[in-house]
C-alpha cells in the first residue's frame, strides 16, 4: 500500500535518546507474535507498580488517538527488536517527526511502512508550541513535498530520506520481493565470498 | 588509493545497487535467536518459502533462558513457548542449533566466535543490536529488526545503506586497572551516544592491536551503544591464532593458512581513506563507570558527577539515579553485583577478575551473581577453578545466558537498587525493574565494588 500523506493530530514526547527500552519494556517481547505490543508501549513510563496511569503524553486525553509522533534526538537507540516500531504502529502511531533516529529503528520502521521524518530543531520547537496550543488540530504529513501542514494554520518543512520517498510513494518498503527476484545473482556471489561451507561431521 | 576493510567487504558481499541509492548486500552468517526470530518464520512458513542458506545459519537460545532452574518446561510459559518455538523452526528448516543439551549454548555473541563461525571478511547480521560484537574478527557485523530476520533467512541478502568510516586510533598504552571496557566507554563518553549514527567505527592504534580477541570483542560490542550500528578490528595474527582449531575452521593446516592469507587482506591498507579520523590517548583512560541512563553519561572513577546543565539530559538522569551533583560515585551503596553477558561474559573476563577475588567475601549485603557467556565458558571456567574462586567469595555461579543484562528472564533488578553491572545499556529499567539503577563498568570494578560493597576504584582496592 502506498504512503503519500499522513493526516491526524499529534503526540509530543519530549526528549533525546528515547531508547526501545522506554519504548518497549524487556518483559514484553517474551511473545511469538507482535499483536499484543501496543498493551507494553512506554509501560514504565505510563504506569507505576500498581498498573496505575502515571502523567506521559500518552496518558494524556488530548494526545488521544493520535497518530503522529513528535520527539527529538536519537529516537529509538538501542536495542534493534522491531517489537518498538510494532508497538508504536499497533497503537495508532502512523509516522514520526524527529530531529534524528537511531540507526536500527530507523530501518525498521521504514520496512513497516512508518515513515520516520526529520525537523530541525527551531521548526520542531516551533511545532511542539503549536501542537501543545491546539492538541486537536489536524495535521497533514506530506511525503512527496516533505512538509507539515495544520488545516488553516501553520507548516513546517521536514525531511524523507530520499532511499524512503519513493518506496513510501510507490509501497515498496517491504523489499522482501525485490530481495527474491536475485535469488540467481545471490548463488553466484555465495560461492565466492567467506562462509561456512560444510559443517564440521 | 587504498581501501578500509568496510569498503572491501561491503563491496565483495553487495549483490546490486538499488535503484533508491541502497545496496542488496549478501550475508555471510546468520545468527538466529528465540526473541527476534518466531515472527520471521512465521511470515516464511505463510508465504511458503524456503530458507536459502541452511549452513549459513546458525541458532541458539540465550535471552530467555533461567541461568538457575532450566528443567523443561521453563516455569515462564512464555518464555518455554518461545523456546519451543525456535527448537520446532530450526527442526523445520534445518538449522543447525546449539540448544540447552549441546554443551554449546550461550549468547549468540560468544558462541558464534567461540565456534569458529565468526571470521574476517564476512558479513555478519542478527537479530540483536550487539552483532557489532563480531567485528572484533574483522567482519561486517550489524543488528536488524525481525522484518530483515526474514529478508535474510528468505534470500540470505538484506537491503543496506553503505555506512561512513571513522577511524578511532588509541595511541600508547593503557594504565594498569585499565582495559577494554574502560576503553569503549571511554570513546562513547567523548563521542557521545549519538556520536556514530551513520557510522561504522573502525578501532585501531597501539592499544587496540595489544589486545586479546576477546578484549576486541567487548570493545567492538559496544559500538551500538555510541551510535554505531557496527565497528571492527582489522584481523591481523592476533585473529588468526584465535581461530585455528576452532570447530568450524578448516582442521587442515595448509587449509587453513591458506586461508589465513585471504582473511589478512581484508584489513585497511595503509593508504585507506576514511570520513573522519579520532585519536585518542591510552594512557589518559581511567577506569570508567556511567552515572547516568545512557551510557555516554560516564566518568572516571576520580572524577566527580557533572552539573546539570552542562551535559545534556543529565538532570533527569540524576533524578532516576537518585545522585548528587557534584558527588563521586566512589563510595555509592551498592545492592547487586553482575558479571556477565555479551559484553564481558567470556572466560577471560573471569579469570582476569579471579585472582584477586581469591581469599576475598563480598559483603553481606550484596547479591553478586557471575553468568558465563556459554556452556563452553562454564565448563572451562569450573575446569580452571574459577568457578570454585568466585563461589567461594560469595559470588553465585550461575548457567549461560543473558541473564541481567536485560530482565527477560528471572534474572531482575527489584525497586530501586543499584546495580554494578558489566553489561552495556543503563537505560531507565534495563535490569528489570522500572527504577532500577544500573552503573556499567568493567569486571575488575565489579568485584573491587562487590567486596566493599560500594563503587570502588579497582587499583586502590586491589594494589594495582
Amino acid at each position: 500500500m502506498n504512503i503519500a500523506q499522513i493526516t491526524g493530530q499529534a503526540v509530543v514526547l519530549t526528549g533525546n535518546d528515547i531508547d526501545t527500552d522506554q519504548i518497549i519494556p524487556g518483559r514484553f517481547l517474551k511473545c511469538v507474535t507482535f499483536d499484543h505490543l501496543a498493551d507494553g508501549l512506554f509501560y514504565d513510563q505510563r504506569f507505576d507498580e500498581k498498573g496505575q496511569p502515571k502523567a506521559h503524553p500518552f496518558n494524556d486525553p488530548k494526545f488521544q488517538g493520535a497518530s503522529l509522533l513528535i520527539s527529538d534526538h536519537h529516537f529509538g537507540c538501542g536495542s534493534s527488536r522491531e517489537h518498538a516500531p510494532q508497538a508504536l504502529k499497533r497503537h495508532g502511531i502512523k509516522g514520526l517527526i524527529c530531529g534524528s533516529y537511531a540507526e536500527i529503528f530507523y530501518h525498521n520502521c521504514a520496512n513497516l511502512g512508518l515513515p520516520c521524518a526529520i525537523m530541525a530543531d527551531e521548526d520542531r520547537a516551533a511545532l511542539k508550541e503549536y501542537v501543545d496550543q491546539h492538541p486537536k488540530a489536524e495535521l497533514t504529513l506530506d511525503i512527496a513535498t516533505e512538509r507539515l501542514s495544520s488545516k488553516g494554520g501553520p507548516s513546517w518543512p521536514l525531511r524523507i530520506k530520499s532511499a524512503q520517498k519513493n518506496a513510501f510513494l510507490q509501497g515498496t518498503y517491504d523489499p522482501l520481493n525485490l530481495l527474491l527476484g536475485e535469488k540467481e545473482a545471490v548463488l553466484r556471489l555465495a560461492q565466492r565470498v567467506m562462509g561456512i561451507k560444510k559443517p564440521p561431521v | 588509493m587504498g581501501k578500509n576493510l568496510y569498503e572491501k567487504v561491503f563491496a565483495e558481499h553487495k549483490v546490486q545497487s538499488l535503484p533508491s541509492g541502497e545496496a542488496q548486500l549478501f550475508i555471510g552468517l546468520h545468527l538466529v535467536h528465540e526473541v527476534t526470530s518466531p515472527q520471521a518464520f512465521a511470515e516464511l512458513k505463510e508465504r511458503g518459502l524456503p530458507l536459502m542458506c541452511p549452513e549459513r545459519t546458525f541458532a541458539t537460545a540465550d535471552h530467555i533462558i533461567p541461568t538457575t532452574q532450566r528443567s523443561r518446561p521453563l516455569q515462564d510459559p512464555l518464555a518455554e513457548e518461545m523456546l519451543q518455538a525456535l527448537e520446532a523452526n530450526t527442526a523445520e528448516f534445518g538449522i543447525t542449533y546449539f540448544d540447552l543439551d549441546s554443551g554449546h549454548q550461550g549468547i549468540v555473541h560468544v558462541v558464534g566466535p567461540e565456534q569458529g563461525l565468526t571470521q574476517p571478511g564476512m558479513t555478519i547480521a542478527c537479530g540483536d543490536s550487539h552483532t557489532a560484537t563480531h567485528g572484533a574478527f574483522g567482519a561486517i557485523a550489524f543488528g536488524i529488526g525481525t522484518t530483515q530476520v526474514r529478508d535474510v533467512l528468505a534470500t540470505q541478502t538484506l537491503v543496506m545503506t553503505p555506512l561512513k568510516v571513522r577511524k578511532i586510533e588509541i595511541t600508547g598504552s593503557l594504565q594498569k586497572g585499565v582495559g577494554a571496557k574502560d576503553v569503549i566507554l571511554y570513546i562513547i563518553k567523548t563521542l557521545g551516544a549519538r556520536g556514530g549514527i551513520g557510522y561504522a567505527y573502525e578501532y585501531c592504534g597501539d592499544v587496540v592491536r595489544g589486545m586479546t580477541m576477546e578484549e576486541r570483542m567487548t570493545l567492538c560490542n559496544m559500538s551500538i551503544e555510541g551510535g554505531a550500528r557496527c565497528g571492527y578490528v582489522n584481523p591481523d595474527a592476533v585473529t588468526i591464532e584465535y581461530l585455528r582449531n576452532r570447530p568450524y575452521c578448516p582442521a587442515n593446516k595448509e587449509e587453513f593458512d591458506q586461508l589465513a592469507l585471504a582473511w589478512l587482506s581484508y584489513a585497511s591498507d595503509a593508504d585507506a581513506e576514511y570520513d573522519d579520523v579520532v585519536v585518542l590517548r591510552g594512557e589518559d583512560i581511567p577506569p570508567m563507570v556511567t552515572f547516568g541512563v545512557s551510557p555516554d553519561q560516564a566518568m572516571g572513577i576520580d572524577e566527580r558527577i557533572p552539573e546539570p546543565g552542562g551535559q545534556e539530559g543529565v538532570d533527569d538522569a540524576l533524578r532516576y539515579m537518585k545522585l548528587k551533583e557534584g558527588s563521586f560515585l566512589k563510595g555509592q551503596k551498592i545492592d547487586v553485583a553482575f558479571i556477565g553477558s555479551c559484553t564481558n561474559g567470556r572466560l577471560s573476563d573471569f579469570e582476569a577478575v579471579a585472582p584477586y577475588l581469591k581469599g576475598q567475601r563480598v559483603a553481606a549485603h550484596v547479591r553478586a551473581i557471575a553468568v558465563p557467556g556459554s556452556q563452553i565458558v562454564d565448563a572451562k571456567a569450573r575446569e580452571a577453578g574459577i568457578a570454585d574462586i568466585f563461589e567461594a567469595s560469595g559470588f553465585e555461579w550461575r548457567s549461560p545466558g543473558c541473564s541481567m543484562c536485560l530482565a527477560m528472564n528471572p534474572d531482575k533488578l527489584h525497586g530501586d537498587e543499584v546495580c554494578a553491572s558489566t553489561s552495556n545499556r543503563n537505560f531507565k529499567g534495563r535490569q528489570g525493574s522500572p527504577n532500577g539503577r544500573t552503573l556499567l563498568m568493567s569486571p575488575l570494578m565489579v568485584a573491587a565494588s562487590a567486596i566493599k560493597g560500594e563503587v570502588c576504584d579497582p587499583r586502590e582496592v586491589f594494589s594495582l
